[in-house]
């Protein structure tokens, strides 16, 4: 998009697929699906003009494995879809991830589990986000709150999903994806985009899945003139099946020493609010909109609130949560799902007990949590 | 450059009826239209799984500070219709809030202070401009000159920009609700 310094009104799912596009994604292959449809309609219309290829498929299964076949051969690849076409997409997202192969799979949350509320916003894929595929393997995990950030996080997605070679999730949900706000696009120039390294060595040295304890291991393309071997089988350097013990332990520890050693660069926690307050809210994405709109009103009568948002939900903000959250009198967790943020708020900190109360504020009716429950929530603790 | 007041403000706006009278697409220039004049915008939707019938809405909330929570809960504006949706959400009208019905469809509407602009926006549509489908742009641009809550020119130029094939037909519109406001009389209000 070209550059000005004018706002302009823009959608949640088009600021996803614009901000694709400037991360450089060159593939889209998508199965169109409320409430995600606009990202790939904009892919369809968008990418082609750009010298990039766009791919109605016939269903998930399809899109998740065009995607995953375009990165090999060199794309930067993404698709879009909401529930039901993730758990189609379950066994895809964890192939990519077991052959480390780089691609985007955005999720704009719906009510569930299966059709549910196509049309209505919801929380209930955080969990699912994490764990959707067998296997064990951690995920790379976003989730936007603002049209702005749509655009930003999906760059990120992009850049994350190169930087470590996995198959990295972008969360919305029903309401972002159709809100429209006003957005001044970041000059290009200043932001940081992230190609995956390519090999320079000899072709005979090349290996496919080196040891190497930064995990940002060189990754060719076919046609690239190195040979490499790809499959979801548990594997040894140069891709091929292994039953070995030795060369397995080495395969199941990258896939989880690459997140889990990289905490650092991959949790973005935003904190709102008052740092000192006795109350405080952990919430994510749309539920976090509320959140700050109790603050402010929490604090134009005169009292303290403090909000701590993850932007990445996965790998979860642990150290944020221990760091900001443990001394506080009660906190409030509002989300649109039965508990899934709570219950890592809890593994994190611990359950209730005398000096700390944790209140659960769940809806799982395709309505928002508004400001003024969060606020009720909050009455008795202050 | 526009001078923005120093004093903050914030504008809920809610267009509801139901699916396939174009509310969602008034809503969109409705916020177009704060966004030309330099203001935060935050333009929400819930409709059903159907493209005609169910209800549908739009919340436009416009400010000149940031906008957190999205959805518009206590109404300075309100566009109903239909029956039922004048019927939900009238009671999450605020007290110095303004009523805007079409009397085609909406026959009951109990209000207390507030002021309450009632025409047959449908049938004036049909009858002078020739269809019922500018009935959206009529009624948007009816709220935009009893409130002001956008410029005119603001207006205009969403109305222009939002599918220029169908430019003509909404301008014309947007002129018979100048006229429509300028004619209406108000109850007289104690």
């Amino acid at each position: 998009m070209e550059k000005t310094d004018k706002a302009v009104l823009m959608q949640g799912n088009e600021a996803i697929a614009r901000g694709a596009v400037d991360a450089g994604i060159n593939f889209f292959a998508g199965y169109p699906i409320t409430p995600s449809t606009e990202i790939t309609e904009f892919m369809s219309r968008e990418l082609t003009k750009r010298g990039g290829v766009f791919l109605q498929m016939e269903d998930e299964i399809a899109s998740i494995a065009a995607i995953i076949g375009a990165s090999l051969a060199g794309a930067k690849s993404m698709t879009a879809t909401s529930g039901p076409g993730i758990s189609l997409m379950a066994e895809g997202i964890g192939y990519a991830k077991m052959i480390e192969q780089p691609c985007v799979v955005v999720n704009v949350m719906r009510g569930g589990p299966s059709t549910g509320l196509p049309t209505q916003p919801s929380q209930a894929d955080i969990q699912q986000s994490r764990w959707a595929s067998h296997g064990d393997a951690p995920a790379i995990v976003l989730y936007p709150a603002s049209v702005l950030e749509c655009y930003e996080l999906t760059i990120r997605a992009v850049n994350l999903a190169e930087k470590y070679r996995t198959c990295v999730i972008l969360l919305s949900d029903a309401m972002l994806g159709h809100m429209r706000e006003p957005i001044t696009m970041p000059d290009l120039n200043n932001v940081q985009i992230i190609d995956r390294i390519k090999p320079t060595i000899p072709p005979e040295w090349y290996k496919h899945y080196p040891d190497n304890p930064k995990y940002r291991a060189p990754l060719a393309s076919f046609g690239d003139g190195y040979r490499f071997h790809v499959t979801g089988l548990a594997h040894d350097a140069l891709g091929f099946p292994t039953t070995r013990p030795d060369e397995i332990k080495i395969m199941a520890e990258r896939l989880n020493n690459k997140i889990l050693q990289n905490h650092k660069d991959l949790v973005q926690v935003e904190i709102f609010g008052d740092e000192d307050a006795r109350v405080a809210i952990f919430a994510a994405g749309i539920t976090a909109r509320a959140a700050k709109a109790a603050i402010k009103t929490a604090q134009q009568h005169g009292k303290k609130m403090l909000l701590v948002r993850p932007l990445t939900i996965w790998p979860f903000p642990d150290e944020a949560v221990t760091k900001y959250l443990s001394d506080k009198r009660m906190i409030i967790i509002p989300e649109l799902s039965q508990g899934q943020l709570s219950h890592e708020v809890k593994r994190v900190l611990g359950v209730s007990k005398k000096t700390r109360r944790i209140v659960e504020l769940q809806k799982v009716t395709g309505e928002l949590i508004s400001p003024e429950e969060i606020l009720n929530s909050s009455r008795e603790a202050h | 450059m526009t001078t923005k007041p120093k004093i903050s403000f914030k504008k809920e706006v809610r267009l509801s009826g139901s699916g396939g009278q174009g509310l969602l697409t008034v809503g969109l220039i409705l916020a177009e239209a704060a966004t030309s004049e330099g203001l935060n915008v935050t333009q929400t939707q819930s409709y059903g799984a159907a493209s005609r019938g169910g209800s549908s809405r739009a919340d436009v909330i416009i400010s000149n500070q940031p906008i957190y929570y999205p959805e518009a809960t206590r109404f300075d504006a309100l566009v109903a219709l239909t029956q039922e949706s004048c019927d939900k959400f009238l009671p999450s009208l605020g007290e110095n809030g303004i009523l805007i019905v079409d009397t085609v469809f909406v026959k009951n509407y109990n209000v207390t202070d507030q002021k309450v602009f009632a025409l047959p926006f449908t049938m004036i549509a049909m009858e002078q401009l020739g269809s019922a489908l500018p009935t959206n742009i009529l009624a948007l641009s009816f709220l935009v000159y009893a409130t002001e809550i956008v410029s005119e020119k603001a207006l205009k130029a969403a109305i222009t920009n939002f599918k220029p094939q169908f430019a003509e037909s909404n301008l014309k519109a947007m002129k018979l609700a100048k006229k429509l406001v300028a004619e209406y009389d108000l109850p007289m209000q104690e």
